[in-house]
């Protein structure tokens, strides 16, 4: 791999830009690999990416049934933060932002993490009480996050409407100021590159239809759309698809995959600094580097795969921008898509082991996985590896369903990514 | 936006008069105190989560309030049927 720096630009300008390689290589897969990946997005490359450079285990296959990270990862609005309420959950969201922090450097490619600050709105009580519980336990947890009045507010955020006459008036803010946003199509190549520069096979239109399994049970390898590939351990991150992945297996899952919509508008100068959430009117934006507003809806209250949501899910989500935001009503929107997530009862991620031997699954990030991607391929890569998990991730267990230990981030209100 | 046939008001209507209301089918245990964790588990937090044909409750919340069950794909989230609550699953599905 030829590191990215300025002179490869100032070297390569000189030669008419002939000099590139190509970022990461499409080879014919393998008849056996040591441990197959299930989904190419973000979690599954970068867990590719950790198990070569921290662990070693270089005889990897990502297979993907579509585009590298045309899932949820290309999908995403691409919000970071780590103030979520649970000591379990902050530990790996903050464990993930510390890893964004230095990120573009491990993978020499520009990931455009930016920390530019998440905004969230309080418009009544409950939301003061629960933001505030938030901002009291994110600090005992040594996460930054702090309490807002409305003036602050619109100081941090300037077009910010904080009139006491809007239908939610904003009665004050929590800021975490090393949440903001990254580049989500470069975050699924960079872990590409470095894992296929270390050996990973990446195997792109290449669909997992089926799980063999040997007499004692434990995996051998898959069925795929380019047939069988052997392996000895099997990683599935396949975000919406999980379900659908697991039974291959015979494992039943205590997953629902919803429709979750965004959209961008025309591109525009700088106005909004920092990403702005409210949970009350169900609304978030943030500005790209390329000017377009970036906002993202609920989920459709149905369970589908059709990668599409209902327009008014769309309506109600431009209602709350156009209240919070009065300064946008007269501006176009461009574009919106949708994508599948995967939502588990109380609203946490499942990275874990399973009752099937040489069965891992990263699954369950619903509306807000984004942000863990570098953590939770960090402590994923490490549970395949040594076949036990992080002390991190220990907590996210498929069985915690059963035994009633619930990471229960939807009861504290943490709504929506 | 869903166009929903209500088995009761028998007529479609706008999917925002209605409410999803999960799974279909899903019997609650009639000793649920008695049962094992295992059960518990898989009555209330397992679902099948279907790529395919689905079998699911909708409340008619904004009609008659009532519940019914419906089929749908959730690929194409086209309605294949709908039927009261309390009717059997049906054994076949009408143009399939
Ligand atoms: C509209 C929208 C907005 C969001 N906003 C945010 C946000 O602001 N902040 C945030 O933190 N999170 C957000 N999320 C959630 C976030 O996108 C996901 O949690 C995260 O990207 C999941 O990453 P992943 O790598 O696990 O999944 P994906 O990127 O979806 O990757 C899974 C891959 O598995 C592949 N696959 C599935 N089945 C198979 C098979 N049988 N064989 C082979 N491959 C298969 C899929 O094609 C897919 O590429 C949002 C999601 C959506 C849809
Ligand atoms: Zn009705």
């Amino acid at each position: 791999m030829k590191k990215y720096s300025v002179f490869a630009i100032a070297r390569e300008a000189m030669r008419g830009h002939r000099g590139w390689e190509q970022q990461w290589t499409s080879p014919e897969p393998k008849a056996e690999y040591d441990v197959v990946i299930v989904g190419a997005g973000g979690h599954g490359l970068g867990t590719a990416y950790y198990l070569a450079k921290e662990h070693g285990i270089t005889n990897v296959a990502v297979l993907e049934k579509g585009w590298l990270g045309g899932g949820n990862t290309g999908r995403n609005t691409t919000i970071i933060r780590s103030n979520y309420l649970y000591d379990e959950s902050a530990g790996i969201y903050d464990h993930a932002l510390k890893l964004w922090d230095g990120l573009s450097q491990d993978l020499n490619y520009n990931v455009m993490y930016s920390a530019r600050g998440v905004m969230m709105l309080a418009h009544n009580v409950h939301d003061v009480q629960s933001l505030k519980r938030h901002v009291h336990a994110n600090r005992l947890n040594g996460i930054d996050n702090e309490w807002l009045t409305p003036e602050q507010a619109k100081d941090y955020c300037p077009p910010l409407n904080i009139s006491r006459d809007a239908r939610y008036p904003v009665v004050g803010a929590s800021l975490q100021r090393r949440g903001g946003t990254a580049r989500h199509d470069a975050v699924a190549w960079g872990y590409a590159r470095g894992a296929s520069a270390r050996g990973v096979h990446i195997i792109q239109n290449c669909e997992v239809t089926g799980i063999r399994r040997g007499p004692n049970g434990a995996v051998t390898g898959v069925e795929t759309s380019r047939g069988f590939i052997g392996a000895k351990k099997i990683g599935v991150v396949a975000a919406g698809n999980t379900s659908v992945v697991m039974n291959m297996a015979d494992v039943r899952m205590p997953l629902e995959s919803y429709p979750l919509q965004a959209l961008v508008s025309e591109p525009i100068k700088p106005v909004v600094p920092c990403v702005v959430m409210s949970n009350t009117v169900h609304a978030y934006i943030s500005q790209s580097d390329k000017g377009e507003l970036v906002i993202g809806a609920g989920t459709d209250q149905y369970y589908s795969y059709s990668q599409a949501g209902a327009l008014h899910n769309l309506e109600h989500t431009l209602d709350a921008i156009c209240e919070m935001f009065p300064v946008f009503t007269r501006m176009k929107m461009l574009r919106s898509w949708g994508g599948v997530v995967d939502v588990t009862p109380d609203r946490s991620p499942i990275l874990a082991k399973t009752p099937v031997g040489g069965l891992y699954v990263n699954c369950g990030w619903g509306t807000g996985g984004f942000k863990a991607t570098p953590g939770s391929a960090h402590v994923f890569a490490h549970t395949i590896a040594r076949d036990e998990p992080h002390p991190i991730n220990a907590p996210f267990t498929l069985d915690r369903f059963r035994t009633g230990r619930l990471i229960d981030e939807a009861a504290a209100a943490a709504v929506a990514h | 936006m869903l166009l929903i046939r209500c088995p009761y008001c028998e007529e479609e209507r706008p999917e925002i008069e209605f409410r999803h209301a999960g799974e279909a089918h899903v019997a609650r245990p009639t000793d649920i105190a008695s049962i094992s964790d295992e059960e518990f588990e898989t009555f209330f937090f397992i679902r099948a989560n279907t790529r395919g044909t689905v079998y699911e409750r909708w409340r008619h919340v904004h009609g008659c309030a009532r519940f019914f069950n419906a089929v749908r794909d959730s690929m194409s989230d086209r309605f294949i049927m709908t039927y009261k609550a309390g009717d059997p699953k049906p054994k076949k599905l009408p143009g399939v």
